[in-house]
C-alpha cells in the first residue's frame, strides 16, 4: 500500500523557516499571506499499513516536536 | 579512568574529543557498527553530522548498534556526554528529555560562547570551580545549525527544579533561540549530559581556552570517585 506521512511542527512551537519564508513572499508581490509553517513529506510503500503508527512514534516524526499525519493512497492512483 | 569516543559515519569531532579525553586519562575510539563499549568508564558521543543528519539530527544514530550498549551502559549508571550532535543523540534516544531545534536565526552559526554553570555539582562539572572558588564563565566554541534547545513548559520547570540544567548560555549569548537560555542539560539521575558547545576544542591555550577541559576532569574525579 502506498502511504504519505505528513509531519509538521508542532503549533506554538518556534517556527523560524515558516516565518521566514511568509516574510519572503509579500516581497515577492504575494499578498495575504499568514500561518506559513514548513514540514516534511515521507512517501512510502508498506505491506502492513498497521506499522505506519509505530513507524512514525519511533523514527519518522519526533512526537515531542511534531505532530503527523498519515495518509492512505490507493495503490493504483499512486 | 578509560573514555569510550563514540564514532559515527558523519561525525567529525571524535578526535577531537578523543585528545581532550586523553589529557585526563586513556581513550579511545568505539566505531558505530560494535557493540563492545571496550571496558570504557565513560562514553562521549562527539559532534559531527552522523549518518548525515538525515530525516532528523541524531534520528538514525540513535539505532547504531553501539547505541543500544551505550543506553544500557546509561541505564546501568555509566557517565555519558553528549556534544552537539552527541547531545542531539541522546535527546533523540530519550536519554535527555527534550530536543534540538533549528536555530532561531536559521544559521549555521560558529563562535565562541560564555556559558555559565548553573549547576556546579554535577558528575560534568565539579571540577569546574570550587567551594572557595566559585566557577566563573566558561569561553568554549559553539557551532551548529541545530541548537535551539526546546521541552515543553512543565518539563522546563522540572529541569530548573531538579538541577538538572547545567550550563546556560550568559546573558547576551543565547544565539540560538534556545528555552531558557539552556546550553547543556543532564537526567534527572545525574550520569547523562548533553551540551551543545564544544568543551573538547577548548583544551589547549593554543586555541585561546582551556575552559573545556573541567568537563572530562570532572568525569575524571566522577568516574575515579566512585572506585575509591
Amino acid at each position: 500500500m502506498r502511504a504519505r506521512v505528513l509531519i509538521r511542527p508542532k503549533a506554538g512551537i518556534l517556527d523560524p523557516q515558516g516565518e521566514a519564508v511568509q516574510r519572503a513572499l509579500p516581497a515577492l508581490g504575494f499578498a495575504g499571506v499568514a500561518n506559513v509553517h514548513v514540514g516534511r513529506l515521507v512517501e512510502l510503500d508498506v505491506d502492513d499499513p498497521e506499522q505506519l503508527q509505530p513507524m512514525c512514534e519511533k523514527l519518522l516524526a519526533n512526537p515531542l516536536v511534531e505532530d503527523y499525519e498519515i495518509q492512505l493512497l490507493d495503490s493504483a492512483a499512486a | 579512568m578509560r573514555f569510550g569516543v563514540l564514532q559515527f559515519p558523519g561525525s567529525c569531532d571524535e578526535v577531537d574529543a578523543l585528545q581532550a579525553a586523553r589529557r585526563v586519562g586513556d581513550a579511545a575510539l568505539l566505531w558505530h557498527g560494535e557493540r563492545d563499549l571496550k571496558g570504557a568508564d565513560a562514553i562521549v558521543v562527539p559532534g559531527g553530522f552522523s549518518y548525515g543528519d538525515y530525516l532528523r539530527a541524531g534520528a538514525i544514530a540513535r539505532f547504531a548498534p553501539v547505541m543500544e550498549s551505550v543506553i544500557a551502559f546509561a541505564n546501568d549508571g555509566g557517565l555519558v556526554l553528549g556534544i552537539c550532535n552527541g547531545f542531539q543523540v541522546l535527546c533523540e534516544a530519550r536519554l535527555l528529555p527534550g530536543a534540538l531545534l533549528g536555530n532561531a536565526n536559521l544559521r549555521f552559526t560558529f563562535r565562541q560562547v560564555a556559558l555559565d554553570v548553573v549547576n556546579p555539582d554535577s558528575a560534568f562539572t565539579r571540577a569546574c570551580g570550587s567551594a572557595a572558588h566559585p566557577p566563573q564563565p566558561l569561553s568554549i566554541p559553539a557551532k551548529h545549525s541545530w541548537g535551539r534547545y526546546y521541552a515543553d513548559e512543565r518539563t522546563l520547570d522540572e529541569l530548573e527544579r531538579g538541577g538538572q540544567v547545567v550550563l546556560r548560555y550568559a546573558p547576551g549569548e543565547n544565539f540560538n533561540g534556545s528555552l531558557r537560555d539552556i546550553a547543556g542539560v543532564q537526567n534527572a539521575a545525574g550520569n547523562v549530559f548533553g551540551l551543545m558547545p564544544h568543551p573538547e576544542h577548548a583544551v589547549d591555550p593554543l586555541t585561546g581556552s582551556t575552559d573545556g577541559l573541567c568537563i572530562f576532569e570532572s568525569m575524571r574525579l566522577a568516574v575515579e570517585g566512585a572506585h575509591a
